[in-house]
């Protein structure tokens, strides 16, 4: 575009802006510039305040991750020794069970058994009596 | 040989002495940001350095160096969305702080409360902007390219340029009614 042609344009762009927003638009560029200014011969000395902010960010983030990690781990740690020993004791639990049931299944049929002797040697025949008297006799002779 | 690179680096160094303030406060204005400023700024001419020799002057040096400047903030911005915490780690500064930032030609202290306000409030504007509104309206109004230089900084026709200028100026006339 020709020197013309810009001047023309910039013509016609003023134009279109009030004098307000071009008093707002001027301010904005000084502002710019002083900001710039300032930032650019700043002295540089190790880290600066933003960079040491970073860097504080950086170890807070990282910290945050540490815990985080840590807490998870721990917690599934735990989570698994619970479970141990909530195993543990149902096992005991149930052999204890078991053991109990195998007690009371034996002295059931113990005293089954003795029932049944008490029974077996009261049902002696009384017809038979005589005639193990006579047998008794006879072994005495 | 000798001689015509050392001819080059001298003429670089007249370049980068030049437009070195300019590159990085556009970086500046562009991210809010000093340190990334400073480092875009020195990437910029890093890489510039590196394809000096490339450079045929077919524009402006200023136009060139723009350039590179802008694609590096567009790569910057790319990269950073695939951060997880880009939020967390941003360094900008925010818009009253970028506004304390006013030339001592208002008189009065209620004026100077006023330009602050309007100078917060353009901040707000260009915030609010598309990445190449912002860019084009930067170009434009703090660093006072022409259109055609625009242009070539950008990439873009002279009629892109001026459609852009013409919604980011929109945009700033907004935020300014809505506090009149």
């Amino acid at each position: 575009m020709s020197f013309k042609g810009e001047f023309e344009d910039r013509q016609a762009e003023n134009d279109a802006l009030d004098s307000e927003l071009q008093q707002v638009l001027a301010n904005f560029r000084s502002s710019v510039h002083s900001w710039s200014e300032a930032a650019y011969i700043r002295p540089r000395t190790g880290l600066a305040a933003s960079g040491r902010r970073r860097v504080w960010r950086l170890a807070v983030g990282w910290a945050l991750g540490c815990a985080l990690v840590a807490g998870g781990v721990s917690g599934g740690l735990y989570e698994r020794h619970q479970r141990q020993e909530t195993a543990r004791i149902a096992a005991v639990h149930e052999a204890e069970r078991q053991r109990q049931l195998a007690a009371d299944r034996a002295r059931e049929e113990e005293e089954l058994l003795a029932k049944v002797d008490s029974d077996v040697s009261r049902q002696v025949p009384s017809a038979m009596e005589p005639l193990a008297q006579l047998m008794a006799e006879d072994e005495t002779r | 040989m000798a001689n015509a690179q050392e001819i080059a680096a001298e003429e670089f160094s007249t370049v980068v002495t030049t437009h070195r303030p300019q590159i990085f406060r556009f970086l500046l204005s562009s991210t809010r940001d000093v340190d990334l400023a400073e480092t875009l700024t020195q990437e910029c001419f890093l890489k510039a350095h590196r394809n000096w020799a490339s450079f045929r002057g077919e524009s402006t040096a200023m136009t060139w160096l723009m350039r590179i400047a802008i694609n590096l903030q567009k790569d910057h911005w790319r990269n950073r969305r695939m951060q997880f915490w880009r939020h967390t780690q941003t360094n900008s500064v925010d818009l009253d702080e970028a506004s304390d930032w006013l030339p001592s030609g208002e008189s009065s202290a209620e004026q100077k409360l006023l330009a602050h306000e309007r100078v917060g409030q353009v901040w707000k504007a260009v915030e609010g902007l598309s990445e190449r509104q912002r860019t084009v309206f930067l170009l434009r109004y703090v660093e006072e390219l022409e259109l055609s230089e625009i242009a070539g900084a950008t990439g873009l026709n002279e009629g892109t340029v001026k459609a852009h200028l013409s919604r980011a100026l929109a945009r700033v006339r907004k935020e300014l009614g809505g506090s009149r």
